[in-house]
């Protein structure tokens, strides 16, 4: 009897058993603000629609209500922080992309084998990286995503960032997995195909994220002008 | 004896419950072939694996809504799907009056179906392993030749609203496999790999500047006109796009049997 019991309850577990997750999300609401059109009332602001008590025209919407999702972690809904994949770094060690947050990322899709394109855009990753101005330069992150994590294990990226005098405190190499490359790869937009053993063909896309991971600018292409970019994160780290 | 009974019954109440929750599928034998773009060698190679028979349903999604909330309308992240996810849905676990629950579930992202996929314990196709199995006819393992097969997939582009339709309602293929033309179109793992950029205006300087080493993928079958129309639409996706005419299916690698 004993015996059976513990196999109904083996049973029990087994079926209950399933491929299930809860993770609480709290809603912050950012109230709408509306305002007299005839700004009776000067800046003055209300968070509900009627009219105005001085003149009586309908209040006018001046921001849109919003209804943020931000979770535990105090991440917006598109940050790149919500991929949870995890990744080693050219030191070895094992990070995920939250781990970088609080700083202005700069992200760029290569792998380290690569003869044609891949060289220009680490040189225009290191072109943007001398724009910016040295006691600035704490605040930024220049990450690379290897998009061949077979080949270029973080032993393999340590060497490249040698070589290439990347080595310093702002660079950063990353080796994912097949599929957390992939998936990283699909936020970017970032398309790439594998046309041999150790050769891609792949986009050409340098992102800049701002601290909390939120897209802010792509730069599409092989040295163009990149004007725009180096404002842009010159003004993300003011 | 009594209690061998009782677990019998117990065991085969597992199975079903087990079978139910887990859609069919059926073996793929690999092999070689040429698809419409491939690397460098043009042949690629296919291990054998394990297709889901039909696309993934509305029901079956609606499973596993409820059992992974933060895939529910209300509270996806717009990093993983754009503003049309589950729009045709009358709530985050109600399906839309006219939708049908044994149709094929569509306007989910490619992040939405790869994580059903990782949930089932299967994955995602890939677009190689897609065309291998959907290059077949109702006899034939390769029936791109005939003439026949390019018309009834053709044929179907011009149909519309097929989403609606059930699953199984199209022909059983050669691998037994249903619905891969004629129904809705499919994600797979690496649609992402497609660097022609569906813009024929584009494709003219291969977008150099862009890609690099694009000139070096060429199309091999300029004939099968079907097949390019299914690359054009994977290349002008992004992973978080919804459509009412893409859904999913998964496979895997081998029969083990998967206890989650």
């Amino acid at each position: 009897m004993k015996n059976l019991s513990s196999i109904v309850v083996l049973c029990v577990a087994l079926l209950s058993f399933s491929c299930k997750e809860h993770k609480e999300t709290k809603i912050v609401d950012v109230a709408a603000e509306y305002q007299c059109p005839m700004k009776c009332e000067g800046e003055k602001t209300y968070n509900h629609s009627g009219s105005c008590s001085i003149c009586k025209m309908d209040l006018a919407l001046v921001m849109e209500g919003t209804a943020l999702d931000v979770n535990d972690m105090g991440i917006s809904d598109e940050s790149i922080f919500n991929l949870t994949t995890k990744w080693n770094t050219e030191e070895g060690k094992m990070i995920v992309l939250e781990d970088l947050k609080g700083k202005t990322l700069v992200m760029v899709m290569i792998y380290t084998t690569c003869k044609a394109a891949c060289p220009r855009l680490v040189a225009d990753m290191r072109n943007i990286e001398t724009q910016i101005p040295e006691k600035k330069k704490k605040d930024l992150r220049f990450v690379f995503v290897s998009i061949d994590p077979e080949t270029d294990t973080p032993k393999h990226l340590k060497e490249f960032a040698i070589e290439n005098e990347m080595d310093g405190e702002q660079w950063t190499f990353l080796q994912g997995t097949e599929m957390g490359v992939r998936e990283f790869a699909n936020v970017l937009a970032v398309k790439y195909k594998e046309i041999a053993p150790m050769d891609f063909s792949h986009s050409n896309i340098i992102s800049v994220f701002n601290t909390e991971g939120e897209l802010m600018h792509q730069q599409e292409g092989l040295g163009v002008n990149n004007k725009e970019t180096v404002s842009k994160i010159l003004e993300l780290i003011q | 004896m009594k209690l061998i009974f009782r677990l019998i019954i117990c065991i085969l109440f597992f199975w079903i419950n087990h079978a139910d929750c887990q859609s069919k599928m059926v073996s793929i034998k690999g092999g070689t072939y040429i698809p419409l773009y491939g690397r460098d060698s043009l042949q690629v190679t296919i291990d054998d694996f394990y297709m889901d028979v039909y696309p993934v349903t509305n029901q079956e999604y609606i499973k596993f809504v409820k059992e992974n909330l933060k895939w529910k309308r209300s509270s996806v992240k717009r990093l993983f799907a754009d503003g049309n996810y589950l729009m045709d849905w009358k709530s985050d676990t109600e399906l839309g009056t006219a939708q049908s629950e044994n149709a094929p579930i569509t306007t989910i992202s490619w992040f939405a179906a790869n994580d059903y996929c990782k949930c089932q314990g299967k994955r995602l196709p890939t677009i190689d392993e897609w065309e291998y199995v959907a290059m077949a006819n109702k006899d034939m393992a390769d029936a791109r030749q005939l003439e026949t097969y390019n018309e009834y997939i053709l044929g179907w582009y011009e149909k519309p609203k097929t989403f609606n339709n059930k699953i199984g309602s199209t022909f059983k293929n050669y691998w037994k496999i249903y619905d891969l033309h004629g129904l809705v179109w499919e994600w797979t793992s690496d649609f992402s790999s497609v660097l022609v950029s569906g813009e024929s205006r584009k494709d003219v300087d291969n977008d150099s500047n862009l890609f690099c080493g694009s000139a070096a993928i060429g199309a091999t079958d300029l004939m099968n006109y079907a097949a390019f129309m299914r690359y054009a639409i994977r290349g002008s996706l992004k992973a978080k796009y919804t459509m009412r005419n893409l859904g999913f299916r998964c496979v895997k690698d081998e029969r083990i049997n998967i206890g989650k």
